[in-house]
């Protein structure tokens, strides 16, 4: 069998296979303890007459790509891969809504598609535009019978300022018995519009598939682009990139302590945490003219230079957090309130984490110890020695207790990246990008892994490009993680996840 | 306890004047004055994500923290659209929310305010309309005020807010 290897992630390998080969290689890979990356289909009958099934599989530092051929003519059926790797039933759904290639799984239910009609595939290239809407009608939930069960259905308008989507539970007295999500209402039809952006252009767009990992996405998605024109950023660049990811990620940690304090009635913790998360903004808007990264990562570098001057702020802001921080850690440790909604609460146990494949932060929570700094780092993490973190308790407090000490390691991180930030460019020009073969870029971000497949036309435009966040991984284990909790607390499990959307939807 | 008041007391004060009127530079005192003429309370705000990227969601969050003083200002975020004065509305309206952004706003009592946020309620924004999305806020509503940017500051959405509002009341 013929291993290419991928641009973009230096140890990722591609094979095509034929169906039998297919399933025999993921079923080993699964066997040897391989995680799923992504799983997505493309339109390739104008080069090979083909519709293609991707699956990238990582296993420690090795990552697979392993590619299905559908001839366009024939049927576009594959074989199911949900038994191995539980998340990929929604990707497989997804698939066969964007592009008509169908899974033979017994869950063939509309996933994406609510309001187009049936029979367009809107990623296949032939795709009209834009359609008439047409409503797919009710969508069919799975009830549960017995007595004294009932049904309440939540979203997709929520209370709070959150995405919209929809839960639907089932519930004797205040316990869940049952949870099942619908998800699609934010699909607006990235991976479309990515086809209309020439490949140079394309990070804007990864940037915007969940504003809350801009600096990530554009980043995995420069790194596929990156390897596809066989250019690097410079050493300056990088570094300074994985500052803008690790404050990406401080960010979102800080957000998310004091929104999961105050889920838990303790307003306290979100008005400190808000007032952290805004100096850090604030700091933003100064190093970078932009309160978020939003266009920071771009092809062959970054945006903005970071001055002594500036890099002397950010170690000072740097030095205040960490001891704002160790206090907030200490009260919230002490509060008995908190620690009593927090422990115990939505509980996915490693067994049930390694068997969905539960991915990152949420992950780490549930004694998954995977995280791409440390397994497969791409520079400059591969000179950080990433301290990796860990909780086997898989509860809401243990995604709290993960989230203190990863901030505590971003805040190591950046210290580390600016006092050794090497001198020099950032940003080269690129040569073109080559129109032969897919690229990969893979990144840690704040949630987890984020994951960019891209592929490039003969003209310089993006021919397809499947950005993939760990919420796809996610989102099924939050409907495990509530069943025998209580309805009121759902905000908070769903907090102490926060998966996304948007990043989801597409 | 006492660690909690010492990190109170540590914090300090972080609330900001109100962003003034591009036109007249009228004391923030006023803008409690026009809420209460207008409409006898605090103005209740309901937001509505109609397929943002959840970048405009960070910012509208943002505007909750100390440093706006927003409940200072008499502008108050609620739950239900039948509580609401004002809708904010971000994102690309898709396809799949335009029902549910239709019902919200159908359940907020007239006059009802709504205000697009971000390039892409303005405008669409970097998604445009397609298969999946039906574009600007404003294709699928009477809008009445938006703000630009991606996301745009939470200034900047308070300062659009109390304009309206002061417009309205003139
Ligand atoms: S305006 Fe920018 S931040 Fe707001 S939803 Fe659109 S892409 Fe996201």
């Amino acid at each position: 069998m013929d291993l290419a290897p991928v641009p973009g992630f230096t140890t990722a390998r591609r094979q095509r296979l034929d169906a039998n080969a297919w399933i025999d290689q993921l079923a080993q890979a699964r066997a040897a303890g391989a995680r799923l990356g992504a799983l997505w289909a493309s339109d390739a009958r104008a080069t090979e007459g083909v519709f293609r099934v991707c699956v990238v599989v990582q296993q420690s530092r090795a990552l697979d790509w392993l590619e299905l051929a559908l001839p366009a003519g024939g049927p576009l059926d594959y074989p199911d891969i949900s038994g191995l790797f539980p998340a990929a039933g929604r990707m497989q759904r997804a698939a066969c809504d964007l592009l008509g290639v169908r899974a033979t799984a017994a869950d063939q239910r509309p996933w994406l598609r609510h309001a187009w009609p049936e029979g367009l595939f809107p990623l296949r290239a032939d795709a009209a535009g834009t359609v008439g809407e047409s409503p797919t009608g009710p969508y069919p939930f799975v009830s549960v019978a017995g007595d004294g069960v009932h049904e309440i259905p939540v979203g997709p308008v929520h209370a709070g300022i959150i995405e919209p989507g929809h839960f639907r539970f089932s519930v004797v007295g205040e316990k869940v018995l049952r949870l099942e999500e619908r998800l699609g209402y934010v699909h607006k039809g990235i991976e479309k519009r990515f086809e209309s952006f020439p490949a140079t252009e394309g990070q804007r767009l990864a940037a915007r598939v969940s504003g809350d990992s801009a600096a990530g996405f554009s980043w995995a998605y420069c790194m596929a682009l990156e390897g596809l024109c066989g250019g690097e950023p410079p050493p300056r660049a990088l570094y300074l990139r994985a500052l803008a990811l690790e404050r990406e990620r401080l960010a979102n940690h800080l957000g998310d302590l004091g929104a999961l304090g105050n889920d838990a009635g303790f307003a306290f913790g979100l008005s400190q945490f808000a007032h952290l998360k805004e100096c850090l903004l604030r700091t933003n808007a100064e190093i970078y003219g932009h309160r978020y990264p939003m266009d920071e990562v771009v092809p062959g570098g970054v945006m903005h230079d970071l001055s002594s001057a500036a890099a002397g702020l950010v170690l000072r802001e740097l030095d205040a957090l960490t001891a704002q921080l160790a206090r907030l850690d200490a009260i919230y440790t002490d509060h008995p309130g908190l620690q009593d909604r927090f422990v115990g609460a939505g509980r996915v146990s490693p067994e049930l984490a390694a068997r969905l494949g539960l991915a990152g932060l949420a992950g780490r929570a549930s004694g998954q110890a995977f995280d791409l700094r440390t397994d497969c780092p791409a520079p400059p993490y591969d000179r950080l020695e990433v301290r990796m973190v860990t909780r086997n308790e898989g509860d809401v407090a243990a995604r709290v207790a993960v989230r203190f000490e990863e901030t505590r390691v971003a805040i190591e991180l950046c210290r580390r990246l600016l006092h050794e930030l090497p001198a020099g460019a950032i940003r080269v020009p690129l040569p073109a990008p080559r129109s032969d073969r897919p690229g990969l870029g893979l990144v840690e971000g704040w949630r987890g892994p984020l994951l960019v497949a891209l592929e490039v036309a003969g003209d310089g435009r993006i021919a397809r490009c499947r950005p993939q966040d760990p919420s796809w991984h996610n989102w099924p284990a939050l409907e495990h993680a509530i069943i025998d909790n209580i309805v009121p607390d759902f905000p908070l499990i769903n907090k102490s996840f926060n998966l996304a959307y948007s990043g989801h939807d597409l | 306890m006492l660690k909690i008041l010492r990190v109170i007391a540590r914090s300090g004060l972080r609330s900001e004047p109100l962003p003034a009127p591009d036109a007249d530079r009228l004391p923030d005192q006023r803008l409690h004055e026009d809420l209460r003429m207008l409409l006898g309370r605090a103005l209740c705000i309901r937001q509505v994500d109609a397929g943002s990227c959840n970048g405009c969601e960070l910012e509208i969050h943002a505007l909750g923290n100390a440093y706006y003083n927003l409940e200072g200002a008499g502008i108050r975020f609620v739950a239900s659209p039948r509580h609401a004065d004002l809708l904010l509305v971000t994102g690309p309206v898709t396809r799949n929310m335009r029902e549910a952004l239709l019902r919200t706003y159908q359940a907020t009592p007239p006059p009802r305010l709504v205000v697009a946020v971000g390039d892409c309620g303005c405008t669409g924004g970097i998604f445009g309309a397609s298969y999946a999305s039906c574009g600007a806020v404003a294709n699928v509503l009477p809008v009445d005020a938006s703000v630009p940017g991606c996301p745009p500051s939470p200034t900047a959405i308070l300062q659009v807010i109390v304009d309206l509002v002061r417009a309205r009341h003139r």
